[in-house]
């Protein structure tokens, strides 16, 4: 029982079984919406948009005051079979937008924003590559063990780190299993206004919460040559990475942990 | 004889008889702020304490109350910054003598763009 409940895919939110028809329905009248932004639904009465979408990237943006919303579940696809040997603009167009940019004594205390990870298989000597970063899991196991509640999950599935909590104890290193989160070892000055960051405190990808909640796409997704990355909304089964989910075989990375992750590979 | 004594020891009473500097505060554009003078003073940590929960916790934007809005305005014109000694933030809390801790994480200057110098082992 337990089983079928964890195995089951997160798509949907908590136990919204809604009727197919209905969403459509109430996903046309938001194109509506939203694609105009001002609607007259009679002589002299107009409907305001909530938010509007990015014409560019068809991300919904919240308006000046909203709230992150339940409904709405943020993730990744990477198609390992176009991500190219050697390539690591994905790496860097992340350390330029988040302002990873200092010169550490130690490798060993290197930041893990975004890594490319290389994959041999024993038998044939095959080798792939891929970005690994923070996996927005679901159930995330750094939420669990933290002792003062930095670590989190907002409600649109993106997990963060509020580092006015955070004391730097590293018990979500520890708790990852993907090795997604580092400390920052020495005072920075050349922090992203938007993307604070300091001594004492763990980090990881925050999925460009800040570019997200402008409408724009991850820095990794927008910058990647090969198009091998697809950001979306895995609640909305008309986005593009739900359509390809539901298309395509795509495996969870450690899927045996249950983690329900946010980020997907294709081609593992 | 006294009076030599005196001169003497005053510096050493009443130290060079200036006291704390008054913080610097200087405002390209008054009146554009959020709220009045006084209410500022008195409740800007608690409006920034209240908005960075909400923006950091349940992703609300664009709310008025912003470290980033106040840097914009209140940064300095030669250095762009909040922070170093004298400019606007670090003044006041200097003078009133109370740690001043956002800018261990957030950058104190207005407009900064970081450069795309890769991360790396220092030379």
């Amino acid at each position: 029982m337990s089983d079928s409940k964890h195995n089951a895919q997160p798509e949907l939110p908590g136990k919204a079984q809604t009727n197919p028809a209905r969403r459509a329905f109430i996903a046309a009248a938001g194109v509506g919406v939203a694609g105009l932004g001002f609607t007259a639904i009679a002589p002299g009465l107009h409907l305001m948009a909530v938010g509007e979408a990015n014409a560019a990237t068809g991300i919904a943006t919240r308006k000046p005051g909203e709230a992150a919303s339940r409904a709405v579940r943020w993730g990744l696809l990477v198609d390992i079979n176009k991500c190219a040997p050697g390539c690591t603009k994905c790496v860097e167009a992340c350390h330029t937008e988040n302002g990873v940019t200092e010169k550490l004594a130690d490798p060993r205390q290197a930041s893990q924003w975004i890594r490319k990870v290389e994959l041999t298989d024993r038998r044939n000597g095959k080798k792939t590559e891929l970005p690994m970063m923070c996996q927005h899991c679901a159930n995330p196991p750094c939420v669990d063990v933290c002792p003062t509640g930095a670590s989190m999950k907002r409600a649109d599935g993106i997990v963060l780190v509020d580092r006015h909590s955070c004391i730097g104890c590293r018990y979500c290193m520890m708790a990852c299993p993907y090795k997604a989160r580092s400390l920052v070892h020495l005072p920075l000055t050349e922090q992203n206004p938007l993307v604070p960051r300091g001594q004492g405190c763990v980090e990881s990808c925050t999925l460009c919460v800040h570019r997200i909640d402008r409408g724009q796409q991850p820095a990794c997704v927008e910058q990647c040559p090969e198009g091998a990355m697809t950001f979306g909304d895995l609640n909305d089964p008309s986005s593009e990475i739900s359509k390809r989910i539901a298309a395509t075989h795509t495996t969870q990375v450690r899927s045996d942990l249950r983690l329900d992750v946010g980020v997907r590979y294709q081609g593992i | 004889m006294f009076l030599s004594i005196a001169a003497l020891s005053a510096p050493t009473f009443a130290g060079d008889g200036s006291r704390t500097p008054k913080p610097v505060i200087e405002i390209d554009t008054p009146g554009k702020c959020i709220a009045p003078a006084d209410e500022m003073r008195r409740n800007h940590m608690e409006m920034l304490k209240h908005q960075r929960n909400l923006t950091m916790r349940e992703g609300v934007r664009g709310e008025p109350a912003s470290l980033n809005e106040c840097i914009s305005c209140h940064a300095s014109k030669k250095t762009g910054s909040v922070h170093q000694e004298g400019e606007f933030c670090q003044s006041c809390h200097a003078y009133a003598a109370v740690k001043l801790d956002c800018f261990e994480c957030h950058q104190p200057r207005a407009n900064f763009k970081t450069s795309a110098s890769k991360p790396g082992i220092k030379p």
